[in-house]
């Protein structure tokens, strides 16, 4: 490396309201700083290229894959992983739903589905079914074939659209 | 004295109810402990060159570079590890003839398939260890590949392994009755050329190992995602020269198996190689290419088939030609034989039929190696019995479910001996059919499909009736000289607080064993499935076993579980019956209570027997035994394989413009035997259904002549996702196997080998008014063109 060019870059973000401040390879994903650097092994990497959303973490406000993101692209930003929601408890209706219709089998797909899931809900309302399927085409399940999780999700919607008009 | 399972109101009636699975919350919470989340002090990372061609002779390798990246501490070759490893042989030998040569960690002189491992460069951050792999300059000499497998035995295809003489790893032919007889006099003969593509697992966690050798215990610890522990400690002691009770293994969270975690990995060998070289703890995560390009691949036959049947549509002969290329070895030990075996034992088989021949043929080719996925060689073996069914039913002009019922085994025939000499126990062919019957509402599917092609929309109903081999015993791996265990056990202990600890030799994946076990112990010692924890997965600790693949664990390491559960139950009773000067036969013991059989009166709770036998042994009798751990072992003897059946029915809708298949919905009956979770068996099957689905309709790894892997990513090669695959509706017809108190078998792999075949039915249902049939898997939206004529370039 010259100079000119560092490949470390300082950054300081939140993760999962706490503040974090790292010193990072250029090249490091966002979803192997998390992992690897911060212990927080909820979001998995999978295939590595944006397409089972396994890593999927909420940045800003917005459902992100973890391994298309660089670490050093962070910098300033909110980051919330499975650990975090947890935690702060707002998906605990979720998580219970998904132990209760067995949504998950192996489970390396879950936190990130968790996250995509909540990036669903959070537009408010009741989904279709079609529209579970659809915004979850994203996320990559090879052990349920997918209805559990969508009957869970239904489920929730339902419960927390009741909740909001009571 | 036995359970009463007909009565779903007796005491602790656990097994045949929904109980949550103890392990899924912390999968959701994200605290699961897969390999890859696991740092140990001193750990380094592996990461591997592979071979860029199918086939090059291997003359120089400079790794200069390589060990100029920073970060870098070791780089090792093929010959470097076969100083410490010794190389392996895949064969059995009840798979008679079947031929393999050695196979190394890392490839010595000659790489034999993209993807295989060639040196292995060790840094202390897996992102050093793969730049510098991007480094190191391989030098090969190309050799003819050897791709196409109906070639593979022709004069002038170049042989792989000289010394093994042809390309030819196995034949087996099997004959019953008089086939050419049933062909020459039969009323119809329809022949049809399959194909099913070939598929991998695309487990969403990639293939995980971290290897520590620690030299001062002498004692090597593998923490790895595997779906059979007791098996790698066998494997890895042995290529390594260390005593079997000095190796480890340590299964913990496995992010999907489906028996891609059961195989021997050379690139796995590898690090656990170079682990006892460095005295270090050594880690090697697969990414996705390598995935696609180095976990066991499967499925890729092509088949000549024909069915003769009678006028009244009675089935008289069936005649099988299966033809299937498994890559360059044979696969360690469960061996690359296994699956062709399989379509010879399976064809035909939900069937009463006299005459059968069936031929597999073997052959080697310069591809990544097969072996056994997901429902071994079912999925091939239903695809053309039911396809061939339903093609002679067309050529007779009989429905498809009624030929069905006219050549299924009645439900009272059993035991019966099939063509292909397997042992039926109990199936229930006609009762599950009638029961998908009524599912479906098959006179009003039929309807709407009708009204529907007025509309001008194709859509097909397709049936597919299937057997499944489960609960295999040494028959399957042990008799041909495999150290794969088919008991297994479990060792049940109660604590001092009356809680119960259960270890058990079957493993988790997902599928919910711990569950199983929770529910099973609980109901046999007398507690909630809640004071039940359940340990699995590691070889110091449990019985040994032979962990999960054929659909085992239930069926075997839950019958272990329950005896050693019932043999607890009575040592807690003997030793209350002593403190309460009671008869041990008048008591019982409910929700953690010891309490009297006939009242249910509570006398005891477990806590307080604890504690007088833990601390305060000094007032029992001085013979009185006290022992509060008690192991159990479970092996079939009966039958050789637990066979179960049932039927699947896929409605779709083909768009005759675009080829594109849109599944509606998809419905399976299967007979498990006793269901200990109905929850989870449904599952199971509707996990297995979509791996099927995935077969019919996206799934197929492609190599191209020169043997280049042209689709290894998860975008290339496409599995089923969410927005695609329909709502699945399950039912059960319970025949529980007289082999074990429990009466459970298995229930993993019935959605995936029947699926497939009911998919490609429901097109050709869809198509046959278009003159139009498709059996190439899979059935892509070219291919339904193709057949349709509306693409003939």
């Amino acid at each position: 490396m010259t100079k000119v060019f560092s490949d470390k870059v300082d950054i300081a973000l939140t993760v999962n309201g706490e503040p974090v401040e790292g010193r990072v390879p250029a090249g490091q994903h966002l979803v192997d700083f998390l992992r690897q650097t911060l212990g927080l092994t909820g979001a998995h990497a999978s295939c590595e290229h944006g397409v089972c959303g396994a890593c999927t973490l909420r940045v800003d406000g917005q459902a992100v894959r973890g391994c298309l993101m660089l670490a050093a692209q962070a910098d300033g930003a909110e980051v919330w992983t499975v650990e975090g929601l947890t935690e702060q408890g707002s998906s605990r209706d979720l998580q219970q739903a998904f132990v209760a219709r067995n949504a998950l089998q192996c489970g390396f797909c879950t936190p990130g589905m968790i996250v995509a899931v909540e990036d669903l809900l959070a537009r408010g309302g009741v989904p279709s079914r079609a529209e579970i399927r659809e915004h979850l085409s994203g996320n990559y399940c090879r052990c349920t074939g997918y209805e559990a999780i969508v009957d869970a999700v239904e489920g929730v919607a339902q419960a927390r659209a009741g909740k909001g008009a009571a | 004295m036995s359970i009463a399972f007909g009565n779903p109101d007796r005491p602790n009636s656990y097994i045949g109810k929904t109980v949550p699975r103890p392990n899924a919350e912390k999968l959701v919470q994200g605290r699961g402990r897969y390999v890859d989340d696991i740092t140990l002090p001193r750990m380094v990372h592996v990461a591997f060159v592979r071979a860029p061609l199918a086939h090059a002779r291997i003359i120089g390798i400079d790794a200069e570079a390589a060990r100029a990246v920073k970060g870098v501490l070791r780089v090792f070759t093929g010959a470097d590890l076969a100083e410490v490893c010794t190389p392996w042989v895949g064969v059995l030998a009840h798979l008679k003839g079947l031929k393999s040569p050695p196979q190394h960690a890392l490839a010595v002189d000659r790489a034999c398939w993209v993807g295989e491992p060639v040196v292995a460069v060790v840094a202390t951050t897996r992102a050093a260890a793969e730049e510098a792999a991007t480094l190191v300059e391989v030098d090969y000499d190309p050799l003819p590949a050897v791709t196409d497998t109906m070639t593979a035995l022709d004069a002038d295809t170049p042989v792989i392994h000289p010394d093994l003489g042809d390309n030819l790893a196995f034949r087996r032919l099997h004959e019953e009755g008089d086939v050419d007889a049933a062909l020459a006099n039969a009323h119809k003969v329809v022949s049809a050329r399959f194909r099913t593509a070939r598929h991998t697992g695309v487990t969403l966690e990639p293939r995980s190992i971290l290897v520590d050798w620690n030299p001062a215990e002498g004692q090597m610890t593998a923490y790895h995602a595997t779906q059979a522990p007791h098996m790698m400690q066998t494997v890895l002691a042995t290529h390594l020269g260390i005593p079997e009770s000095r190796v480890r293994v340590i299964c913990g969270d496995v992010g999907g198996s489906y028996g891609i975690k059961v195989h021997v990995y050379p690139d796995e060998v590898a690090t656990a190689a170079i682990s006892r070289v460095m005295a270090r703890p050594v880690k090697f995560v697969a990414d996705r290419l390598e995935s696609f390009t180095s976990d066991i691949h499967a499925r890729d036959h092509e088949i000549e088939a024909r069915i003769a049947v009678a006028e009244d549509g009675k089935i008289l002969a069936i005649d099988v030609d299966d033809w299937t290329g498994i890559g360059p070895y044979s696969v360690y030990p469960r061996t690359s034989a296994i699956e062709g075996n399989q379509v010879v034992n399976l064809c035909g088989g939900p069937y009463d039929f006299a005459n059968y021949r069936a031929q597999t043929t073997v052959v080697f080719q310069n591809k990544a190696p097969t072996c056994q996925y997901r429902a071994v060689g079912h999925p091939i073996a239903v695809a053309i019995t039911e396809g061939l069914v339903d093609m002679a039913a067309a050529a007779i002009g009989m429905d498809p479910v009624e030929i069905r019922r006219r050549n299924m085994y009645a439900d009272d025939a059993y035991p019966v001996t099939s063509p292909a000499k397997m042992r039926f126990e109990g199936l229930s062919h006609h009762a599950s059919m009638n029961k998908l019957m009524e599912m479906i509402d098959y006179d009003a599917l039929r309807a709407d499909q009708e009204e529907a092609r007025k509309q001008g929309k194709h859509r097909g109903i397709g049936i597919a009736s299937f057997i499944e081999l489960t609960n295999p015993s040494p028959f399957m791996y042990g008799i041909g000289g495999a150290r794969i265990s088919a008991q297994d056990g479990c060792t049940v202990r109660m604590d001092p607080d009356g809680s119960v600890v259960a270890l058990s030799g079957v493993t988790e994946q997902g599928q919910g064993t711990e569950a199983m076990l929770s529910q099973v112990v609980a109901e046999g010692v007398g507690v909630t499935p809640d004071k039940v924890r359940i340990i699995t997965g590691d070889t110091q600790v449990t019985p040994y076993g032979g962990g999960t693949w054929a659909s085992r664990g239930a069926g075997i390491g839950g019958e272990a579980a329950l005896q050693a559960a019932r043999a607890l139950r009575g040592s807690i009773l003997e030793v209350a019956a002593s403190m309460l000067q009671a008869d041990a036969a008048k008591l019982d013991i409910r929700a953690g209570q010891v309490v009297d059989a006939d009242s249910g009166e509570e006398r005891m709770p477990l806590e307080e027997l604890g504690r007088i036998v833990y601390f305060r042994g000094d007032t029992l009798p001085k013979d009185l035994p006290r022992e509060l751990v008690q192991t159990r072992h479970f092996i079939t003897m009966d039958y050789p394989f637990a066979f179960t059946n049932g039927v699947q029915a896929s409605y779709l809708e083909v768009d005759t413009d675009t080829g594109v298949v849109t599944l509606l919905k998809h419905w399976c009956v299967e007979d498990c035997g006793r269901v200990i979770n109905p929850q989870l068996v449904d599952e199971q099957i509707r996990g297995g259904i979509v791996q099927g689905l995935g077969g019919a309709l996206y799934e197929e790894i492609h190599y191209d002549e020169d043997g280049q892997l042209l689709n290894g990513s998860m975008a290339d090669y496409l599995v089923p996702m969410a927005g695609e695959m329909p709502d699945m509706q399950i039912g059960h017809v319970e025949t529980p196997t007289g082999e074990s108190e429990l009466g459970a078998k298995g229930a993993g792999e019935a959605g995936t080998a029947g699926a497939p075949a009911a998919v490609m039915n429901a097109i050709n249902d869809a198509l046959r008014p278009l003159g139009a049939q498709v059996t190439e898997m899979p059935f892509t939206p070219e291919r339904i063109l193709r057949a349709l004529g509306k693409i003939d370039d």
